[in-house]
């Protein structure tokens, strides 16, 4: 049962009826799907949830499919981990971490999002899939068309990661590298979208693809015992992942469904070399001043993030901040996590740690607080970045191993 | 200076379905007007009241983004490539 009611622009308020579609038509702002609350509220409750599949279909009304899924079965439901030791070590007493890096089928967040562009673009009737990516999105579409037989484009930059592009072409996709930047390449799929009738999954798709990500603050509420945090810090890259999260609160709030009201400070986390929303929120402006992306931080490497103001928008409107991280404390983020918790993170992880750990020092996150950092990635995805001292090296005898242990001992 | 524009669908219904025009013109604001000369209500889908581009339209001259150049008053070399291209999402 379908609770859509349309699409509606942000900026001018025009009205579109549901169909493949980038943005207004009058000022290319992005568009929002708009829903039928109160029916929703009507069939959706705690108990109707909670009686559900673990995935994330268990809050499909507030999706925006008319028919049942054919993918994602598996999709959502990530653990929401009490992370005592990594508390610890950086000064909060009440610290969760929501963790994508294991979200199925591909280790990040991506799926969500691309779960409801598939199911969105099969019944449009689309031809074939495809998405402009640093990567994440990539893996996930790949994934995902294969499961729904639906051929895939995949446009990347020729810079990307080697572990990433093999993670995309195995699905049988055709991949294609663009000498460039993200930006360029989502500039190229823009003029794509214009010419095939293909669902691309960041373009012409854009409205529906964006409610995947809602459903990550969904999860949080619910496995928070219907709660929503004091505080989340989340990664941004085009802005939107960091404001559905919000979002989705909101929405659960608004049905009732939450015990407290939504008093959740927002606070977003880029890399120094890539940090346009970061330098905005900074400003106390939702106008974005474009950069050039110089980061190892790939999957964040947006320098013109379309959803930038919304993001510093739901930012600052929340009472949050934003910070950004030098490459060298992104890895310090990424082995923190990994030596506390034992998640291992990719690079964007790194950053929502460390951004965490600066929010802290600087007196914005107080240690009581009950504080979610969002992991959305998996550092196998991003181990390039990760320089390490490789191991000891030892003849297989019991004298010399004694030797190493005993050294390493001492030096800890 | 012969310039070629990369039209986006959206803005197609302004120039009777074209992809693509050429003008002449040596700045980007130039170009802009002679695309409002020969498709009157132009200028308005691309520019605010003010005078500044939309939030949500980039203008790119030989794949810069105009925002890292001049802004409107961006110079454009004779037979350069300049591409109107809407705001778009992360991936």
């Amino acid at each position: 049962m379908s609770f859509i009611k349309g699409l509606k622009c942000r900026e001018c308020g025009r009205t579109y009826p549901k169909r493949p579609i980038a943005g207004c038509e009058d000022c290319f702002a992005p568009l929002e799907v708009v829903y039928d609350y109160d029916g929703i509220s009507r069939v959706l409750s705690r108990e109707v949830i909670a009686s559900r599949e673990k995935n994330l279909w268990r809050y499909r009304e507030l999706l925006p499919l008319d028919e049942e899924p054919v993918v994602g079965r598996s999709t959502g439901a990530t653990p929401l981990i009490r992370a005592g030791r990594l508390g610890r070590a950086i000064g909060l007493e009440n610290l969760y971490i929501k963790n994508d890096s294991v979200n199925a089928p591909t280790l990040s967040f991506k799926d969500r999002v691309t779960a409801v562009a598939i199911n969105k673009a099969k019944e449009f009737g689309l031809e074939a899939i495809g998405c402009a990516s640093t990567g994440n999105l990539a893996n996930s579409v790949a994934a995902n068309a294969a499961a729904a037989g639906l051929p895939a484009y995949i446009l990347i930059p020729d810079s990307l990661e080697p572990s990433k592009v093999i993670a995309t072409s195995i699905y049988g996709a055709r991949v294609i590298a663009v000498r460039g930047n993200y930006d360029d390449v989502n500039r190229l799929c823009c003029e794509i979208a214009d010419r095939h009738p293909w669902g691309l999954v960041n373009v012409n798709l854009r409205p529906f693809y964006g409610e995947g990500s809602k459903t990550f603050g969904y999860e949080i509420a619910e496995q928070l015992g219907w709660r929503a945090p004091d505080t989340i810090i989340a990664p941004m890259a085009g802005g939107s992942l960091i404001t559905r999260i919000h979002k989705g609160l909101s929405e659960f709030e608004r049905l009732g469904l939450l015990d407290n009201k939504v008093h959740t400070r927002v606070y977003g986390a880029q890399a120094a070399g890539c940090n346009p929303i970061v330098d905005a929120v900074k400003r106390g402006s939702t106008d974005i001043k474009p950069v050039k992306p110089n980061t190892i931080a790939r999957s964040l490497a947006i320098g013109n993030p379309a959803d930038g103001y919304l993001a510093a928008n739901t930012i600052l409107e929340t009472d949050g901040w934003a910070e950004d991280v030098t490459d060298a404390e992104i890895v310090d983020g990424i082995r923190l996590l990994a030596e506390t918790e034992g998640i291992f993170t990719e690079t964007a992880g790194g950053v929502t740690v460390a951004v965490t750990k600066k929010l802290i020092d600087q007196g914005r996150i107080t240690p009581d607080e009950l504080t979610v950092i969002a992991i959305t990635g998996n550092g196998l995805k991003t181990q390039e970045a990760v320089q390490l001292a490789p191991p000891v090296v030892i003849d297989p005898r019991i004298s010399q191993f004694e030797r190493v242990v005993s050294s390493l001992t001492a030096a800890a | 200076m012969s310039l070629t524009i990369t039209i986006p669908t959206p803005l197609r219904r302004l120039t009777d379905g074209a992809d693509s025009v050429e003008v002449d013109a040596a700045t980007v604001s130039q170009a802009i007007d002679r695309l409002e000369t020969r498709y009157p209500g132009f200028r308005a889908r691309l520019c605010e009241d003010s005078g500044e581009l939309r939030r949500f339209i980039n203008i790119y001259v030989e794949g810069e983004d105009v925002r890292f150049l001049d802004n409107l008053a961006t110079r454009v070399a004779a037979g350069s490539e300049l591409s109107i291209v809407l705001a778009i999402a992360g991936g």
